[in-house]
């Protein structure tokens, strides 16, 4: 699965970074380095609803440092099981 | 009459309205008229406003649409001379007016190194063939009777690249030329102007079918706070998404990745340039070849800035829009060619808004955050040194650093260096006067700027370089997995 966050300035503004190194520390921790690709991109066009993350084909979104763990387990860990 | 509302001078406006019409005919789907039509559309006439004749304004125009559409294709460099422009400006040197008194203490004669002034009927005469043209006298004389008179692309020229032919024209010497614009803002009559690219960055746009086939990244360095006063960057950020872009990015953030490697290339090799003005940079090769080495092999902030876009998007497009004339030779040079795909400058894109009769101060705002306030601050003079000196801290290593600002402030320290009697170790260069920030093709220039520049600093949301490292650190490793 490629997963890609949003670092457009809207969603940097609203905590890029931190939905990034929460998903890299869960990735490494969960050994899903084989499994998931973390990338970035500039704009996934969902500026009022960032941060913005996609997962393959699905948005997932309003994300941030402090929900980032919690997406990861809801929303993100269940696509890859399917 | 041409009425001049967002420029300093009359000349940027003229420049400015030629790319205007020239966007409208080409959003109008036909060019073929182009050189009889928009020439008449700014000159309307009957009556001349600013040359001899309505002809010859015509005529000045013909030339200036050439220059908007790539100029000559066989001259290389970015900045050319408009030959019928140039209006043969005086070059007498050193000169006494009739306001010489003809006293006695004759302090012009004893300030003279060469003994170029001898007293003839009581008056001052300079020997031409003597004086060196050093302004020596014009300042002892008490009555301010004597003048060096320069043209002012000569004078504004550092690089000593601008001769006067036998027709009394100007022409610039492609071998000494740096390309760092200065003559394009200094020539009062517009005669030197720089290439235009805004075709090129019209067809990617266009060709880009509203992103779809690929999407088109615009990157704005920082200088750009000083320029809009009359909007907000946001505002200007949305003005661009509705000319087509997909995103705006600051530049800045490329800044940042310079700023973390050459950082890291000082450490290890003690002594450095920088690399992030291609201008200063050209100046050591063609003037300093034995300091060549010292020279940063650190891309630029442009070029790390359009490395980490493709690094995250390959097939985007990248336009960089700047204050810089020598950005447009850049982005051609190889180590650049594949990370940027056109270069504007500030005009330009004031002139493309305007031709999309879009009003940026009425739009809403868009967010533009990207980089940090070492990555912003590299718009001004002294702000590489200003962050590089916290890295070293940071690393645990010394430096000794000067940020020269302007070409002769850059000469002087450069030969100390090669001397081997310089106290420094780190020696920021800018072309211009005060940095980016007062480029040859920001809209205004003045001390204003410099407050802008560093409030934008400060308002940046990281203050370190570290999220811009870690960024491209991550956009890298997935670029790598695509191949």
């Amino acid at each position: 699965m490629v997963l890609s966050v949003c670092v457009g300035s809207s969603c940097h503004l609203k905590g890029s970074y931190d939905v990034i190194e929460t998903f890299k520390k869960l990735i490494a921790d969960k050994q899903l380095e084989n499994d998931i690709e973390l990338r970035a991109c500039f704009c996934l066009g969902r500026c009022s609803d960032g941060v913005a993350v996609k997962a393959d084909n699905n948005y997932i979104l309003n994300v941030n440092g402090s929900n980032a763990e919690q997406k990861f387990v809801d929303e993100i860990l269940p696509l890859l099981a399917k | 009459m041409i009425h001049n509302r967002l420029f300093d001078t009359t000349v940027q406006q003229i420049k400015y309205e030629v790319i205007k019409e020239l966007i409208r005919a080409y959003d109008s789907g036909d060019l073929t008229d182009v050189y009889h039509d928009v020439p008449v559309k700014i000159m309307p006439g009957p009556k001349a406003s600013l040359r001899c004749c309505i002809y010859k304004e015509r005529a000045i125009i013909q030339e200036r649409l050439k220059i908007a559409m790539g100029g000559d294709k066989e001259n290389p460099n970015v900045v050319e001379v408009i030959d019928i422009a140039c209006d043969e400006c005086p070059v007498d040197g050193v000169f006494v007016t009739p306001a010489c008194r003809g006293c006695i203490s004759h302090r012009c004669m004893e300030v003279c190194p060469k003994n170029a002034i001898t007293i003839v009927d009581k008056h001052a005469v300079v020997d031409k063939e003597k004086c060196i043209e050093c302004g020596r006298c014009t300042q002892a004389c008490p009555y301010n009777a004597i003048i060096l008179q320069k043209r002012p692309c000569v004078l504004s020229c550092k690089a000593g690249a601008i001769k006067v032919n036998a027709d009394k024209k100007a022409v610039i010497d492609n071998d000494k030329c740096v390309g760092c614009g200065a003559c394009v803002y200094q020539c009062p009559f517009g005669a030197i102007a720089d290439k235009s690219y805004i075709l090129d960055a019209l067809e990617l746009i266009k060709n880009s079918e509203n992103n779809t086939k690929y999407k088109v990244y615009a990157i704005i360095a920082p200088a750009i706070v000083a320029q809009f006063n009359y909007a907000r960057i946001e505002q200007v950020v949305t003005g661009m998404h509705d000319l087509g872009f997909h995103q705006v990015v600051e530049t800045a953030i490329g800044a940042d990745l310079t700023l973390d490697r050459e950082a890291d290339e000082l450490k290890e090799h003690g002594t450095l340039t920088t690399s992030c003005c291609p201008s200063f940079v050209k100046y050591i090769h063609k003037n300093f070849p034995e300091l060549v080495k010292y020279i940063s092999t650190t891309p630029s902030p442009m070029v790390m800035a359009g490395k980490l876009i493709k690094a995250m998007d390959p097939t985007g497009k990248v336009i960089f829009i700047g204050p810089c004339t020598a950005k447009k030779f850049e982005y051609k040079q190889d180590i650049a060619k594949d990370f940027i795909d056109c270069v504007l400058s500030f005009e330009e894109l004031q002139a493309f808004l305007d031709a999309r009769d879009i009003d940026v101060s009425s739009l809403p705002d868009t967010d533009f955050d990207n980089a940090s306030y070492y990555g912003r601050i590299f718009a001004r003079s002294g702000g590489i040194v200003e962050g590089v000196t916290d890295l070293a801290k940071e690393r645990g290593f010394e430096v000794s650093p000067i940020a020269m600002s302007g070409l002769d402030e850059c000469k002087k320290q450069l030969l100390l260096l090669k001397l081997g009697k310089s106290p420094y170790t780190f020696f920021e260069g800018m072309a211009c006067d005060g940095g980016c920030v007062n480029g040859a093709l920001c809209l205004h220039h003045g001390p204003k700027s410099l407050t802008d520049v560093n409030k934008y600093g400060a308002q940046a949301k990281e203050k370190s370089v570290e999220g811009s490292v870690k960024l491209y650190e991550l956009a890298k490793n997935s670029a790598k997995t695509d191949e």
